[in-house]
């Protein structure tokens, strides 16, 4: 990270209010983030504080309402015209008349690369997700967490600096979740890719991240930002140590504080 | 095949009830005109004899189901197929149009979508036209639409397949707006995110996700194109076609020729609806559906 180079992310003052049947809701509010290059940022935070809305800002699937945000030095849609960003959603989001392959084809046909670079890259990323043999066979033929390791596939193969995850490890047991964590940091430390990574789990957040972004809902904010004292290097049984779980008790503190007047 | 096994008790026993009924009332509509001819002729039949008599009446009012069936019989697999009072030769006839008329449906119904999902002004303009067009009374339409295309010098299928695109385009339209709609937030969402064009959102998304409703659409619309070519040919005069065999059967009172000839209508019918399901299963075997 130098300081030159200009932030993956900025937000500052932003707020979104959606307007619904029931009176305006006001998802964010008065969000400042800078996000820099090759960060791994999770945001975590109780159900409805906002996080998929902040994530889906910095996507361009969202206007803010007030304040403003840039991705990589633009404006969030010009970002989204460059093919800024790669999105892995909630749910896996597979066509299910397209087989795994050609799910993690879709971008890459979108984009217009050659069948050939198409077939590495396919091959490439299922085997990364450890999908590899499943090339034929259509969504439903799988389990959901194999579904939605063929979503984070077809992310990758998009291959754009800036990944966009919104809790992709949810649906998914312990193991296989020890698995990809393992993986995506190791992803992460090879590509220096910039990370923003929703999760409900603290040991998760605490395990990935350089940063985690602790927020609170009612209105959805940036309550705490914590930076991570981890080395880059973090094999799984880290978790153990006294670091670790120092951070992991500050993650919880400051989730507690967020909570606090719901009481 | 386990479903069709299942089918086949429910169905033949169905049948089965349907053919004592239509017997019963064979019996009870043919009757009085029997006892007319019995007391003319000063017989005194018995029950039996009575009952035999009610069902092999060569006029009858209600033909009975062995009546129609040998006349059907007859005029399918006794005659050449080539004369005029074969069922084939005028199934053929009648499904030439229903086709023809069902293909021009289907596209129009195709185009008609794409245009009202694309443009939001077809969306307010067209619609409530497309509805009101299916409120008129086809009987009332088509005698118009052949009178004004004889007088235009056209004749023969085309007039009998307007008809037809007529009444199949509106389910193909319904059914296809929605299909075109159908795909969720989340996808559409994703394609944003590649930043893909209208073109690919609509050929990589809308239109495979539409392909289920397209097909349930072409079962209605092949049905209403049958029906469509058979009232085509009845204001016609029309020579041939299971809609001619229906009018001269009327014209001459033959009720077991009318019986048969709608007893092969609806075998045309039973068979376009199955083609188009099978087709429609097929295809969504290709698109990796689930087998049910
Ligand atoms: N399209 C929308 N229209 C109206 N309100 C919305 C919309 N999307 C989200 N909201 C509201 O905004 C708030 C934040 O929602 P958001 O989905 O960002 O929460 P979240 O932090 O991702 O929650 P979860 O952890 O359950 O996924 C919620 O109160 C939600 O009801
Ligand atoms: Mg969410």
């Amino acid at each position: 990270m130098t300081g030159i180079s200009p932030a993956v992310v900025a937000a500052s003052k932003l707020g979104l209010t959606f307007q619904t049947n029931d009176g305006p809701v006001q998802a964010l509010s008065n969000v400042d983030l800078t996000i820099g290059k090759g960060e791994f940022v999770s945001f975590i935070g109780p159900s409805g504080c906002g996080k998929t809305t902040l994530l889906r800002v910095i996507a361009d699937l969202e206007k803010p309402t007030s304040g403003t945000i840039s991705v990589n030095g633009m404006t969030a849609e010009q970002a989204r015209e460059k093919r800024a960003y790669g999105y892995v959603f909630q749910a896996a989001a597979l066509f299910p008349w397209r087989t795994i392959e050609r799910n993690v084809a879709l971008p890459l046909e979108i984009m217009g690369l050659s069948r050939a670079e198409q077939a590495e890259r396919i091959k490439r990323t299922l085997d990364l997700v450890n999908l590899s043999g499943f090339e034929k066979k259509y969504p439903w033929q799988l389990s959901g967490g194999m579904q939605q390791r063929a979503s984070i596939a077809r992310a990758l193969a998009f291959d754009a600096d800036l990944l966009l995850m919104d809790e992709p490890f949810g649906a998914l047991d312990e193991i296989v979740r020890d698995h990809l964590n393992e993986q995506l940091l190791q992803l992460w430390a090879r590509t220096n890719k910039t990370i923003c990574f929703v999760t409900h789990s603290i040991p998760e957040a605490v395990y990935l991240s350089t940063r985690i972004v602790v927020m609170s809902p009612r209105p959805g904010r940036v309550s705490d930002i914590i930076e991570s004292t981890l080395p880059k290097e973090r094999p799984l049984d880290i978790r153990e140590t006294p670091e670790f779980l120092a951070i992991a008790a500050r993650v919880r503190d400051g989730l507690r504080a967020g909570h606090s007047y719901d009481d | 095949m386990d479903s069709f096994r299942d089918k086949l008790v429910p169905v033949t026993s169905i049948l089965a009830g349907v053919v004592v009924l239509w017997y019963v009332f064979a019996v009870i509509l043919n009757a009085p005109f029997q006892r007319d001819l019995d007391s003319r002729a000063n017989e005194t039949p018995g029950a039996v004899e009575f009952i035999g008599k009610t069902l092999a009446q060569p006029k009858p009012t209600l033909p009975a189901p062995h009546q129609v069936a040998v006349n059907f019989f007859e005029n399918t697999f006794l005659r050449p197929i080539t004369s005029s009072r074969s069922l084939v030769y005028n199934a053929w006839v009648t499904l030439s149009s229903t086709l023809l008329g069902f293909a021009f449906g289907t596209a129009l119904g195709i185009i008609i979508a794409v245009g009202i999902v694309h443009v939001a002004t077809l969306d307010r303009s067209l619609m409530p036209w497309i509805i009101a067009s299916q409120t008129i009374p086809i009987l009332a339409v088509a005698p118009m639409i052949i009178v004004v295309l004889a007088a235009i010098g056209v004749t023969g299928l085309i007039p009998k397949a307007m008809i037809s695109t007529y009444l199949s385009f509106f389910p193909v339209t319904v059914g296809m707006v929605k299909g075109l709609r159908s795909p969720e937030i989340m996808h559409l969402d994703l394609m944003h995110t590649y930043n893909a064009s209208p073109s690919q959102t609509f050929w990589k998304l809308r239109v495979p996700a539409s392909v289920p409703f397209l097909f349930t659409s072409m079962k209605v619309a092949v049905a209403a194109s049958l029906v469509g070519a058979i009232v085509g040919e009845l204001p016609t005069g029309a020579v041939a076609g299971i809609g001619a065999k229906l009018l001269a059967g009327a014209y001459y009172s033959q009720s077991i020729d009318i019986w048969s000839a709608l007893v092969a209508g609806s075998i045309v019918a039973a068979l376009l609806v199955m083609v188009v399901g099978v087709a429609g299963r097929i295809v969504d075997r290709a698109m990796g559906g689930r087998p049910a």
